[in-house]
């Protein structure tokens, strides 16, 4: 089965590692992934401020795109955008008033969606598609003793309750478990790591993040795991100025969970985008 | 607080105007209409891991809504420090779309220009509106430089090691690309301006100090 692929704004830039490494754990298990040709932004939160119809019709231009020639499941990694589209579909499929007035836009763009488009998560399509058995079996590396907090942030797992639970997901957990790896206790897991307020409010920003990497050293994780390009950048590009406004001294890799999983399923390390990474994962991964 | 307007059943004509186009705004949000069955809990509140650093609580925002002070609302801080992490709407006990009636709330006040001058959140949501049209995706790059060079152009260069920083492991795109489809982008953005019947829209006054900006620049002392 061939999965369509949006790799979202984030992933051309800061997140690149994770469209990377994405791309090299689906090669690594032999599962197809083609890009949605000319995609275009889903609009992120922001839009959602200033005019509701037309977000849902930016959003909704993609979904036409993938849906053209019949049922698709659309892949999107960025939590924003996963949110987005996922909610674009919802909305779309409870208010017919919206609905009319997003077909007449997309019809301007010669488009028009029959809502055939099932938007997923990577997270949920590896674990509950291909399987943790599957990937176990796969995987090259073990590894044995790694000590993760797994930080799932808020958009995926809310509000659209996809495909595990809204506040104590588990579905991380259990993959990297069956890899060897070792969970912590991690209570903040779906907590808000701020996301824009870096830049509009950035001192509650930094509060968020602080509670975030305070829970993780605490409980002994070596590594956080994250699923969403701004809490990436949040947690890893300004755990300095956590550092520098709080007087912690935090260093703690932030890797996108698809680059580890990429070492453990034997990716080379250039194919992950590891060095891309700030503050670098010094942990060696063993042979299996 | 205008108490003098506080009569039963009627309300001052800016507060009615304010107040239709917000329901107006809430009629596009499915579920939205359950507004009206708030308890009054405080589940939002205590959800909330920015409720610390807002004027106003999310379990106020709808006690004022009811009591027809919708403006004091959208002249609040509050509105604009959610980070749409949806903890309030998923733990609500009558399922609330409240982080969906911020965002209503936020056209509002967007519409209205109830917000301070260089308001971060608006610049950025100009300059992202902005590059969405031009280019059809987010450039983060330009994102930054057209935000803050309204806002605080000496930002840059505090920010400029971080750049660097990224742009050395290649995380920093230089150019941005333009998507095939953006004439087909433009026409849906422009068609969607005229969607909604001409309406004009009268900018309010933004009156600062007179409810929660205050505080704006000075947060509380979070409890550790």
């Amino acid at each position: 089965m061939e999965y369509l692929y949006y790799p979202g704004c984030s992933l051309e830039g800061a997140a690149r590692q994770y469209d990377e490494s994405l791309r090299a754990v689906f090669r690594a298990l032999g599962i197809g992934l083609r890009e949605l040709e000319d995609w275009n932004c889903c609009g992120a939160t922001i839009y959602m401020s200033v005019d509701e119809t037309t977000s849902l019709a930016v959003s909704a231009r993609n979904l036409a795109l993938a849906g053209r020639d019949g049922q698709r499941q659309l892949i999107a990694p960025c939590s924003a955008c996963y949110t987005v589209l996922l909610k674009t579909n919802r909305f779309l499929r409870e208010s017919p008033e919206l609905r009319d007035k997003v077909d007449a836009l997309l019809e301007k763009a010669g488009l028009s969606y029959r809502l055939n488009v099932t938007v997923r998560h990577p997270l949920d399509v590896l674990v509950n598609d291909v399987g943790i058995e599957r990937i176990a079996a796969a995987a090259s590396r073990r590894l044995e003793g790694l000590r993760l907090a797994l930080y799932y942030g808020c958009q995926i797992v809310r509000p659209e309750r996809g495909f595990d639970h809204h506040e104590f997901p588990e579905t991380m957990d259990r993959l990297f478990r069956a890899l060897g790896a070792e969970p912590v206790y991690y209570p903040v897991k779906t907590r808000c790591c701020g996301g824009m307020l870096m830049t509009t409010f950035q001192d509650v920003c930094l509060d968020l993040v602080r509670e975030l990497l305070a829970c993780a050293v605490e409980n002994g994780a070596q590594c956080l795991l994250t699923t969403c390009p701004m809490c990436q950048v949040n947690v890893e590009a300004y755990q300095e100025e956590v550092n520098k406004r709080f007087k912690t001294s935090y260093r703690v890799p932030v890797l996108f969970f698809t680059q580890l999983l990429g070492l453990a399923l034997g990716c080379e390390e250039k194919s992950l985008g590891l060095q891309r990474n700030l503050i670098p994962l010094e942990v060696g991964v063993g042979a299996a | 607080m205008r108490l003098s307007h506080r009569l039963p059943g009627t309300l001052p004509p800016r507060e009615h105007e304010l107040r239709q186009r917000f329901l107006q705004q809430v009629e596009l949000v499915p579920g939205g209409d359950r507004l009206s069955r708030c308890l009054q809990c405080g589940t939002c509140t205590g959800s909330c891991p920015v409720s610390y650093a807002m004027d106003l609580s999310p379990r106020t925002m709808i006690a004022l809504f009811r009591a027809g002070m919708i403006e004091e609302i959208l002249q609040s801080r509050s509105i604009w420090i959610c980070a749409s992490c949806y903890m309030c709407t998923t733990r609500c006990p009558q399922q609330i779309k409240i982080t969906d009636l911020l965002y209503a709330l936020k056209r509002v006040a967007m519409e209205k220009k109830l917000y301070p001058d260089r308001f971060p959140v608006y610049l950025l949501s100009r300059s992202f509106v902005r590059l969405l049209y031009r280019y059809g995706r987010n450039h983060e790059l330009l994102l930054v430089l057209l935000f803050q060079l309204r806002r605080d152009p000496l930002q840059l260069l505090r920010m400029l090691p971080l750049g660097l920083a990224m742009y050395r492991r290649g995380r920093l795109a230089l150019w941005p690309k333009r998507i095939r489809g953006i004439a087909a982008i433009r026409q849906m953005i422009e068609a969607a301006r005229t969607l909604e019947l001409p309406r004009e829209v009268q900018p309010l006054e933004f009156v600062p100090g007179t409810v929660g900006y205050r505080a704006l620049g000075q947060l509380p002392e979070k409890a550790v």
